[in-house]
């Protein structure tokens, strides 16, 4: 029964998907366009097999440095958004820098990263986290405010200390907007790692497309890209999966 | 019932709004007995709510003394249980995790209340929902469930502000009936109760005495006795003394309301 709603809500899809890829292959076949300009579908499945790229290396790279990215971005997102909620004089400090950093490009800032750190995983984690980590504040600081005047009251009536009240009621409440903005930040993760990829590595699948760019490998390029969203489709997933698992009483909220 | 458990004297409140200082309360004296269920009925705005948080000690008094329990009031007194118009339960405990957030919040050792917890719980007739979320029980059993929370350190005073005013009318008399049962009206142990409320009829059916508050700045206009039997049926809603009692109420407060309409 479920397996038969299941096919009977995704079968448009499949049958867009499908014809999609047909569409492509013929285009590909029958207009004699360019390999380098648009590779047909059999040939980016070719790709994948592709002996002389080390395709495990280069995912293996590229999952690290978004797992990095968005792990950094979390801690660091939620520190600083229970920092803001705590005090208001860290607040005063702390948002109108934040806000200048979101507003500044945070792609242009990697090249300073390569001059500061050189090559290497790290540099291209923390482009990740920088791009990921200001959804992370804001929900955290207004999950934790969200917070109903009377159940405040009620905290008060009993003396409980500051501490307590996030514990047990600040925190908790958050949390649903805290997993809702790691959902972005997933995305992000995966934008973050490939754009340092792009500006300096020596691996990683955006390492992979800059290379294709000069040998004309385009099979390669799509090979890559498909890699890349399949990295992040899993890394989102398992956000959903958690969120779902650890506030089962926030379905619904996004 | 001579023991006075609240003791208002000249009470008066003046905050700060934009358009400057709004008087709220003024010079409100009431004295409420132990054991004794005061409901305070009022137009909107003429500070009932406030009046609830300053005997509970969460807002300051700008004038007048405030005394519960043979002492002054400055700031929260633990002694209490509150209910609020909305049942504010956790979302993400189940119903006995909530009952038992006071015990917590005290820096009391919740294990130990988990009996009286499931006995509030059965009295309230929740037994079988312990475990649920509250999601799960209708705005009725939620606003049980918040009662329950409210009286398990066993408060000698209960602050009800509105408590059933987001419920429908039907559930709403039920729960009447069953405060009073849970109150335990006939028993030499009962709780005081100070109760904010909009409807008369359900402010004459609960209390030994109904308090008119005037429109801001809410001053005490009309101190009624209840003469009625308890324990209270469903039944003396229909006599006569229930219905001439509400009508005179209600006549204070419609009087009250045209005064302050003409005076505008």
């Amino acid at each position: 029964m479920k397996t038969k709603a299941l096919a009977l809500q995704y079968w448009p899809t499949v049958v867009l998907f499908v014809s999609l890829l047909a569409i492509w292959q013929l285009t590909v076949t029958y207009s004699g366009i360019r390999a380098y300009l648009l590779p047909s579908p059999m040939s980016v499945i070719e790709a994948f097999w592709e002996p002389d790229v080390p395709w495990a290396q280069h995912i293996w790279t590229t999952t690290w440095e978004i797992i990095g990215a968005f792990f950094l971005a979390a801690a660091v997102g939620v520190l600083l958004g229970v920092a803001i909620a705590w005090s208001p004089l860290i607040a005063n400090a702390l948002v109108p820098f934040l806000v200048f950093l979101n507003t500044l490009p945070k792609v242009a800032v990697a090249p300073l990263f390569l001059v500061w750190m050189g090559y290497g995983i790290f540099p291209n984690m923390l482009m990740g986290a920088l791009i990921g980590f200001f959804p992370v504040v804001i929900n955290t600081a207004v999950g934790l405010s969200q917070v109903e005047a009377d159940m405040l009251d009620l905290g008060r009536v009993f003396n409980a200390p500051k501490w307590k009240i996030f514990m047990k009621i600040r925190i908790p409440n958050a949390l649903p907007y805290i997993l809702s903005s790691l959902k972005i930040t997933a995305t992000a993760a995966v934008v973050g790692a490939i754009v340092g990829e792009f500006v300096a590595s020596q691996s990683g699948l955006g390492y992979v497309i800059t290379t294709t760019q000069s040998s004309m490998n385009t099979s390669l390029a799509f090979a890559a890209l498909i890699w890349i969203s399949a990295v992040g489709l899993v890394l989102y997933g398992l956000v959903v999966l958690v969120a779902r698992l650890w506030a089962p009483w926030a379905e619904g909220l996004d | 019932m001579t023991e006075q458990l609240i003791d208002l004297s000249g009470v008066g409140m003046i905050y700060e709004a934009a358009s400057g200082p709004v008087e709220a309360l003024a010079g409100i004296s009431l004295k409420v007995g132990t054991g004794e269920f005061v409901s305070l009925v009022g137009p909107s705005g003429c500070g009932k709510s406030t009046l609830l948080r300053i005997v509970a000690g969460l807002r300051p008094a700008t004038s007048g003394t405030v005394t519960v329990a043979g002492r002054q009031v400055a700031r929260p007194i633990a002694d209490i249980g509150m209910v609020f118009q909305q049942p504010i339960l956790l979302k993400w405990r189940s119903i006995l995790q909530n009952v038992l957030l006071p015990a917590e919040l005290a820096g009391k050792d919740p294990s130990a209340l988990k009996n009286r917890a499931h006995q509030l719980l059965d009295m309230a007739g929740l037994n079988g929902f312990a475990a649920k979320l509250p999601r799960e029980l209708s705005g009725g059993m939620q606003q049980r469930a918040a009662l329950c929370r409210a009286l398990l350190l066993d408060p000698p005073l209960l602050l009800m502000d509105e408590p059933f005013g987001a419920l429908d009318a039907m559930t709403r008399d039920d729960m009447a009936i069953e405060l009073l049962r849970i109150w335990g009206e006939t028993s030499a142990a009962r709780k005081t109760i100070l109760f904010v409320t909009h409807s008369i009829p359900e402010a004459v059916f609960l209390s030994d005495r109904v308090v008119v508050m005037s429109a801001r700045p809410g001053r005490i206009a009309a101190d009624f006795k209840v003469d009625l039997p308890r324990p209270r049926t469903i039944e003396c809603r229909a006599s006569e003394a229930f219905g001439r009692l509400s009508l005179d109420i209600f006549k204070e407060l419609s009087h009250r309301a045209s005064a302050t309409t003409v005076a505008a």
